[in-house]
């Protein structure tokens, strides 16, 4: 059938998923809805719409015309049944738990994460009655023997940050099945280009959209999606999913909705009554980025191995922890994981330690310093003097943050260019 | 592999284009149950709806008599689309089927989490189409473009504009 996207290419979706032009004017572009609210025909029309017994459009809290476009585009992009947007990825990740958890509720995280999600997880979450128990992702038996029966989820980053490390994904989901309990993935650094989490077994997607699916540093967003495939009912862990929900009138949303309705529970009840809406400004941006996804996918991996091996020959360089690199450990991982390539966000060690780290970001003409992944640009960090500065130093040591380490997000400028500012700059180490 | 894991597209969507009068067995009066939002959102999309329910036989819902079997329906119906377990499915089928000729039944759809593949296989032999494990609903919203409205992944890409399913 030419009407079904299972037949279109990742580059296809990546332009057209959910962007059938405009019912009335044509307009191609998907155009930018910027509304607050939306007309009802009549009071049952607006009884039905609140009632979620017809499709349509209330308020843009809930909901807005160009924001769900990139909903169903990356809904379609990762195969999954669903997708929801939040204002940021931070703002994903709470409500994708959001949907999950009670308060003593419990979950198992990887420890290699983005240093922000550590405090979410660890203190944010904490005060919500939320524990967090993490473990190094390193072995699946890790997170199985850190499960409690008061465990709701397993969340890992596919492709870690601060970069290099991969995790194995499809063995972390047979724990998570075993358990059943549904297991999260962060995919926003290796993107569903480069690494495809539902085809190993993952249940959730969230993404910082704002990373390499925009790709041009000019907007936040964040997504949830559902692969549409977890049973909610073969565990009884999942009451808010199905059983009436009295923050919906009774409605039982996983037998009403079926393969979205955590999707939909996500959208009518965390995202209405916390409010962390994406605007249609930066829904449009992040559609206008995620177009070239895929070209864009494997510049940043082209040139990002092309600077690893750059790094792993230079005298002033210990270490360098990009998983595309034969000496990686992850090397095996990532052909498995991320066959076009492990992404374009890595760190390195230099034997100058912390001093020398600040002098290096500082001494870039090129790289952009500052406290982002996933940009056409090419950004240079010191995690220990930024993002990860209000982490303990066993914590920094533990996701791979120490002193030492710098942490670049390899852009698409010429390949000469970026390897001639790091050169000029290491002389100054 | 039955064939009922996935269903084409033209095969849906020719059915909802077709089907215009679905006897709904298994209807509920309660607005919160799934029957009910079907109900509701295929009558606004021009389908006549007819209810059955043996306990709100000669009761109303949305509008509609209820009546207590298939075959207390008066008049015509194309698709006979089951809100009830499995196991109830395969004799609401075995209904369809008897009532085919005189009914003009064409389809025997079973809701979202519904799945009986010997009931379907009869319908098969009969010559009628089985659906299972689908909702109406759904299926319409994906065609009319209405389902990608809350994010949900329609699965459909095309250059041309949406038009009624």
């Amino acid at each position: 059938m030419a009407d079904e996207t299972d037949d279109y290419g990742i580059e296809t979706r990546a332009i057209h998923a959910g962007a059938r032009p405009d019912a009335t004017t044509g307009a191609r572009s998907t155009p930018i809805y910027q509304t607050t609210a939306y007309v009802f025909e009549d009071i049952d029309h607006a009884a039905s719409l609140f009632n979620l017994q017809t499709f349509g459009y209330i308020y843009s809290r809930l909901t807005n015309p160009t924001v769900a476009v990139l909903e169903e585009r990356i809904a379609s992009l990762e195969d999954g049944s669903a997708a929801v947007a939040a204002a940021s990825g931070h703002a994903a990740q709470f409500l994708a738990f959001f949907s999950l958890l009670e308060p003593g509720d419990e979950f198992v995280s990887s420890r290699n994460l983005y240093g922000g999600s550590i405090t979410q997880f660890g203190l944010s979450f904490k005060r919500l009655g939320w524990t967090c128990h993490f473990v190094d992702p390193g072995k699946a038996e890790n997170f199985a023997a850190a499960i409690t029966p008061k465990c709701k989820a397993i969340f890992i980053e596919g492709l870690a940050n601060p970069g290099g490390v991969i995790v194995d994904i499809e063995a972390v989901a047979e724990v998570a099945r075993a358990h059943a309990i549904p297991l999260i993935v962060d995919n926003t650094l290796a993107t569903p280009y480069l690494c495809r989490p539902f085809e190993w077994g993952a249940d959730i997607i969230i993404h910082s959209a704002t990373k390499f699916i925009g790709g041009h540093g000019n907007s936040l967003g964040g997504l949830v999606v559902e692969s549409g495939k977890f049973d909610w009912f073969a565990s009884g862990k999942f009451p808010g999913l199905t059983e009436p929900d009295p923050a919906y009138h009774g409605l039982t949303f996983a037998e009403t909705f079926g393969d979205f309705g955590y999707s939909m529970k996500t959208r009518a009840v965390a995202l209405r009554d916390f409010g962390p809406s994406l605007s249609p400004q930066n829904a449009y941006l992040l559609l206008q980025g995620v177009e070239t996804l895929p070209l864009r996918m494997a510049r940043h991996c082209d040139n990002a191995l092309a600077v690893a091996n750059y790094l792993e020959a230079h005298p002033k360089v210990d270490w360098v922890s990009y998983a595309g690199l034969k000496s990686s450990p992850y090397k095996a991982l990532a052909e498995k994981y991320t066959p076009r390539g492990p992404g374009a966000v890595f760190t390195f060690g230099l034997s100058g330690g912390y001093d020398a780290g600040v002098r290096l970001v500082e001494a870039c003409e090129l790289f952009s310093h500052l406290a982002n992944v996933g940009d056409t640009r090419s950004l240079i960090l010191h995690p220990a003097s930024t993002t990860h500065r209000q982490l303990s130093d066993e914590q920094r040591e533990a996701c791979g943050a120490t002193p030492d380490v710098v942490r670049l997000s390899v852009g698409i400028e010429t390949i000469g260019d970026i390897i001639a500012d790091l050169d000029q700059a290491l002389e100054k180490v | 592999m039955t064939g009922h894991d996935h269903y084409p597209a033209a095969l849906l969507r020719g059915i909802l284009r077709r089907c215009k009068t679905i006897a709904m067995v298994g209807a509920s009066p309660n607005w919160v149950r799934p029957s009910n939002f079907a109900m509701k959102y295929l009558q606004l999309k021009g389908y006549r709806i007819i209810p059955v329910n043996p306990a709100r036989a000669g009761g109303e819902i949305l509008g509609e008599r209820v009546y207590g079997s298939l075959a207390d329906i008066p008049g015509p119906f194309s698709m006979v689309d089951i809100y009830r377990h499995a196991e109830a499915a395969g004799e609401i089928t075995d209904q369809a089927i008897s009532l085919a000729a005189d009914k003009g039944i064409e389809v025997v759809w079973m809701q979202l989490g519904v799945r009986n593949d010997a009931a379907a296989a009869r319908a098969e032999a009969a010559g009628l189409t089985a659906v299972m494990n689908r909702c109406p609903k759904i299926e319409y919203g994906r065609f009319s473009g209405e389902l990608g409205w809350s994010g949900i992944n329609t699965g459909i890409i095309s250059a041309r504009r949406y038009s009624v399913i």
